[in-house]
């Protein structure tokens, strides 16, 4: 499995942990990610899907190094942008897209979409409307996981907007006081909608507010999976070990607006540009080329996989179950309740 | 191939989008990502990317028109590719929207009646309905005369209602303002007075009524009376034991003829006809804003003393409002006499599920020819009013004439 | 058979709750070593322990978000809410989350949790501490709300609020802590969404909530004096709303009257009249249809102004006989 031998000593311990195989496995999942949005957005301007959607479109670095070290049975909750999120925890882009399309076979029976796609065979707590929704709700995760003697975590992702919430100070508080295994995930794309992170706080970064509940705030750079990975690496361990929660902020950027009614005027082109610029996919795919872990063959047979993964999603999506509208009220209580 | 342009959705409500400029024009050469056109929406304009490099062709829909969401707008072809037609015309928008619908007739709202609708609590309104009684027919006991179940129970067993609560209601300020304000006094509306206004125009709206008339000869009446009079002894207190009148003749007279006419002791049932056996008879007594019909019982088994006495005691507990329920409703005829008031003739309304009514004006001394000389007479004139639905013209004529024939020999009423 | 009050009832039932079943764990502010806001945990914390009885940080949508987290993750939270009052700083997590995961998630989750809401008037604690905000929460598809009326009624209904697969809020009126009643000492459960005939009458029937299910029996015995024979419908649960038994009642006395502590407009009360309304029941109606709720104001300081804010048992007296007796 492990493939350290090819690898120059000099590289950083994110390539020397993993195989060659789960390096090309992270790849791959970040151009699922990539093209399940890109094919979501179009089917969205072809009028096939019905609600707006928000595109991680440049965050995928974040998505995947913060999941690939997770098993099935740790929890993670998610946010409206949270389809990298999904796919990283290793959701089926297929149900995934049944979903979007208000299927049956979607992963929330189309009664979600896609805010709220959750697989929760695979520790996917759900995706969340609510801005700074999840944060508590992992912290109660982890208060069962301890709970139950268990060595698993909650990872909670939110954004920079979330962290201006009430929830967020409320969660990591409780979070620390009860040593609770919490792998807080901040993705912070420098806007809340459309304001800049400039203008909605004091501190210069988010990292900066874990002091004050007595947790480590570190710092990654959103656009490399490698740096997303270490630094969540280390939070998980803490997490496992029972020392408690940690705040990852990954810096990163989205490319597409907030969502489909966006019209960018918040932001330059020149801005857009460069963030383009440092696309975490190219970057990714050059290390690995770098670093003699994929051939540039290899590297393009990955993509092509996940796009045609992609496309027979749409495919068995288009052809899915419309939901009855005579039950309507289905699944708003357990049928199990008297 | 070539690449389409679609018309993207740019706004979540949006289903057509109108095309206010493109950038470029058939044959340029345009770059992926580059401004390729403009989308108009109602809340801005949307410049779209040229979604592939390559030279556009086949602009299906020009500046200024609409097209549904994800329709091909145009076509971006590899540079030497062959061009071809457009494989389907984006399908235009409909111009006009489609007219409002008018309003259909059958949403129109209901007629507005004229008169009041009763007021009736919904189970009043249902045990109505169940024992085929109209509303307005029922004196309503509740605040603001609503009528609620007690008073149609009373009602369907024939019963009187309760003593109506004061009526606040104003009445109808339309007739109020036909004339000069102050020029009149307002009565308010009472419940007894709602019961009559209810009971008699339902009755003349719906009961069908004929007219029988016939004038009786009292002479022989009014002698026999003298001697029973005459006759009567005196009680404890020195006074005559009876005093009769004409009206207990007239009484006595009308429950032997519906005796001897039993097709005419009958009321109306709906989808039965009631022939009564006993011989009830209503009488009409005016009180202070208003009249009551107290029944006499089995006036067939009775006594004209006891008519007299029995009546008597009626008419006063009439005019203090204090009949009970037994002594107020049911009744298969009734009669109404103004003759004290000089009234020569009239008719009546009958007072449903009664079937007829006698109206009985004032004695007249007149000459009649007898055996062609002319003779003074004492006489009456007597009005039967019937319900075609349970009694026929002959039928109401065979009771006049039982009656007048009893009325002219009374002695005929010992027979 | 052994009285309890309200409290040591509600005390009972979450030991026997956390007895059967390890999932189960309390949470609120105080409810350690002090006992909780109205002494209804008590000395849970030395029976069970912190882990199972845990003071939290006054963080009421923290605690709510907590407790949607743990439910999701196999546990059975009940959180006590110091003052139902507070349930307005954890809604977001109460109607966003709790309510709604389960059907956002295609039914693929439940969320087993219960809040605890210490509620209404008549402790002098003036507009933030006093509220009935049950109608709020009755009014979310997801949640189910009851109101307990009677110490043996309020252990039943928390045993089948543990038990329920659904988050179920418990409103507890505070002066019900200190009522007395017979409590049976077997763990035994009360059905959520089924409503209780507290005394059966011909003349009116009074559908009731928490408090006022006594003061309406109040009314009842007074009126029974005067030949008026009420019917004491105890609602229980204010979502599932239990229509037929209301129906049923209404059909025999032909005459409803509601009474409820909460805010009179939108409240419980204009639920049930416009149930009746809708059903069958309409055509049996022979009275306008009564509701005494509370005033259109916050529940004020001063005890008289704050007696005069609620339905108390002279106005319901004098309601329910103006009612029966045609006056209205």
């Amino acid at each position: 499995m492990n493939a350290v031998g090819q690898i120059k000593p000099n590289a950083r311990p994110f390539y020397q942990r993993y195989s060659a195989d789960q390096l090309k496995e992270a790849l791959r999942r970040m151009y699922l990610i990539r093209r399940f949005e890109e094919g979501a957005e179009e089917a969205y301007m072809r009028g096939l899907i019905h609600g707006t959607m928000h595109l991680s479109i440049g965050q995928e670095g974040s998505a995947v190094g913060s999941t690939m070290a997770l098993r099935t049975s740790d929890y993670i909750t998610s946010t409206h942008r949270g389809h990298g999120h999904c796919i990283g925890k290793g959701a089926d882009p297929k149900l995934m897209f049944a979903e979007f399309f208000g299927k049956e076979e979607g992963y929330c029976r189309g009664r979600g979409g896609s805010m709220h796609i959750a697989d929760v065979a695979t520790g996917n707590l759900g995706a969340n409307g609510i801005v700074g929704g999840g944060l508590p709700i992992a912290v109660g995760a982890a208060l069962a996981i301890k709970k139950q003697k268990r060595d698993d975590v909650a990872m909670c992702f939110f954004g920079d907007g979330a962290s201006n919430e009430g929830a967020f100070h409320e969660a990591l508080n409780m979070a620390a006081i009860w040593k609770l295994p919490v792998v807080f995930v901040c993705e912070n794309n420098k806007y809340g909608m459309s304001v800049s992170t400039d203008r909605s706080m004091a501190v210069a970064n988010i990292a900066d507010r874990a002091a004050a509940y007595g947790m480590p705030g570190v710092i990654a750079d959103g656009n490399s999976i490698a740096d997303v990975e270490e630094a969540i690496a280390e939070a998980i361990a803490r997490a496992r070990r029972g020392d408690g929660p940690s705040l990852v902020e990954c810096k990163t950027y989205r490319t597409r607006g907030h969502s489909r009614s966006d019209r960018n005027r918040y932001r330059t082109k020149e801005e857009i540009e460069e963030w383009k610029a440092r696309d975490p996919i190219p970057h990714f795919e050059s290390e690995l080329m770098a670093h003699g872990i994929a051939t540039e063959a290899e590297v393009n047979a990955i993509r092509e996989s996940a796009e045609a993964e992609i496309a027979a999603g749409i495919e068995f999506a288009r052809l899915g179950t419309d939901p009855d509208p005579s039950e309507v009220t289905r699944d708003v209580y357990s049928p199990e309740a008297a | 191939m070539a690449v389409e342009v679609i018309l993207p959705r740019v706004d979540m409500d949006m289903a057509t989008g109108k095309i206010s400029k493109w950038h470029h024009k058939d044959g340029d050469k345009v770059a992926k990502g580059a401004a390729l056109f403009e989308i108009e929406t109602d809340k801005a304009a949307m410049e779209i990317d040229a979604p592939a490099d390559g030279i556009l062709r086949n602009i299906v829909v020009n500046e200024g028109s609409s097209a549904p969401v994800g329709s091909a707008v145009a076509w971006i072809y590899a540079e030497g590719e062959a061009v071809s037609a457009p494989a389907a015309m984006a399908t235009p928008v409909a111009q006009a929207a489609s007219a409002p619908k008018a309003p259909s007739a059958s949403v129109a709202a209901a007629p507005v009646s004229n008169g009041e609708a009763p007021r009736a609590t919904p189970l009043a309104r249902r045990l109505a309905r169940q024992a085929g009684l109209t509303l307005a027919a029922i004196a309503g006991s509740g605040p603001r005369g609503r009528i609620v179940a007690a008073d149609v129970r009373s009602a369907s067993e024939g019963k009187p209602v309760p003593a109506a609560m004061p009526a606040t209601a104003v009445p109808g300020d339309g007739v109020q303002k036909l004339y000069a304000p102050g020029s009149f006094d307002v009565v308010p509306v009472d419940g007894m007075r709602r019961t009559i206004a209810a009971r008699l125009t339902e009755s003349k709206q719906t009961v069908p009524h004929f007219y029988l008339s016939v004038t009786c000869t009292l002479d022989t009446l009014l002698a026999t009376r003298e001697r029973l009079n005459a006759a009567a002894p005196k009680g404890a207190d020195g006074k005559p034991l009876w005093k009769l009148s004409i009206n207990d003749f007239i009484i006595k007279a009308m429950g032997a003829a519906l005796q001897k006419v039993p097709a005419a002791n009958v009321t109306w049932a709906g989808d039965a006809i009631l022939r009564h056996r006993a011989s009830d008879v209503g009488v009409a007594v005016a009180v202070d804003g208003g009249l009551f019909t107290p029944v006499i019982r089995s006036v067939e088994t009775k006594t004209l003393t006891a008519i007299s006495a029995e009546m008597k005691d009626l008419a006063a507990k009439a005019r203090a409002r204090r009949l009970v329920p037994s002594e107020y409703q049911g009744g298969t005829t009734a009669i109404s006499n103004l003759g004290m008031y000089g009234i020569e003739q009239f008719t009546a309304i009958i007072n449903p599920p009664q079937a007829t009514i006698l109206a009985v004006g004032s004695a007249v001394e007149r000459f009649i020819p007898v055996k062609g000389q002319p003779v003074l007479a004492s006489q009456i004139a007597c009005t039967l009013s019937c319900d075609h639905r349970a009694v026929d013209g002959a039928v109401g004529a065979e009771l006049l004439q039982a009656f007048r024939s009893l009325i002219e020999e009374p002695l005929l009423m010992l027979a | 058979m052994r009285e309890l009050t309200y409290a040591q009832a509600i005390q009972e039932a979450l030991a026997q709750a956390m007895d059967a079943d390890p999932a189960v764990f309390l949470m609120g502010e105080d409810i350690g070593v002090y006992g909780g806001a109205f002494q209804v945990t008590g000395d849970l914390v030395h029976r069970y322990g912190e882990d199972r009885v845990m003071d939290a940080p006054i963080s009421e949508l923290g605690q709510a978000g907590v407790a949607v987290g743990a439910a999701l993750a196999g546990c059975k939270p009940v959180l006590e809410f110091q003052f139902s009052d507070f349930a307005t700083l954890a809604m977001e997590q109460i109607v966003n989350q709790a309510a709604k995961l389960r059907f956002m998630l295609g039914g693929k989750v439940n969320v087993p949790l219960v809040m605890r809401f210490p509620a209404g008037s008549g402790t002098g604690a003036a507009a933030q501490h006093s509220q009935s905000l049950d109608a709020w929460l009755a009014h979310v598809p997801g949640l189910k709300v009851v109101q307990p009326s009677t110490p043996a009624d309020v252990k039943g209904m928390l045993l089948a609020a543990i038990d329920d697969p659904d988050p179920v809020m418990v409103f507890e009126h505070k002066l019900l802590y200190k009522m007395k009643g017979e409590v049976p000492e077997e763990p035994y459960r009360i059905p959520i969404g089924k409503a209780h005939v507290a005394r059966p009458g011909r003349d009116v029937t009074v559908v009731a909530t928490s408090i006022m299910v006594h003061k309406s029996l109040e009314a009842a015995e007074t009126l029974a004096a005067e030949g008026i024979d009420v019917e004491v419908i105890d609602l229980r649960t204010l979502r599932p709303i239990d229509t037929a038994t209301i129906i049923e009642s209404v059909k025999k006395t032909s005459r409803l009257a509601c009474v409820y502590e909460g805010v009179k407009t939108l409240g419980i009360g204009a639920e049930i009249s416009a149930r009746i309304a809708e059903s069958e029941a309409f055509d049996y109606l022979d009275a306008p249809i009564l509701r005494l709720g509370g005033a259109e104001s916050p529940i004020p300081y001063n005890p008289e102004l704050e007696k005069a804010a609620v339905p108390q048992v002279p106005g319901i007296t004098e309601g329910l006989r103006n009612l029966v007796r045609g006056r209205m």
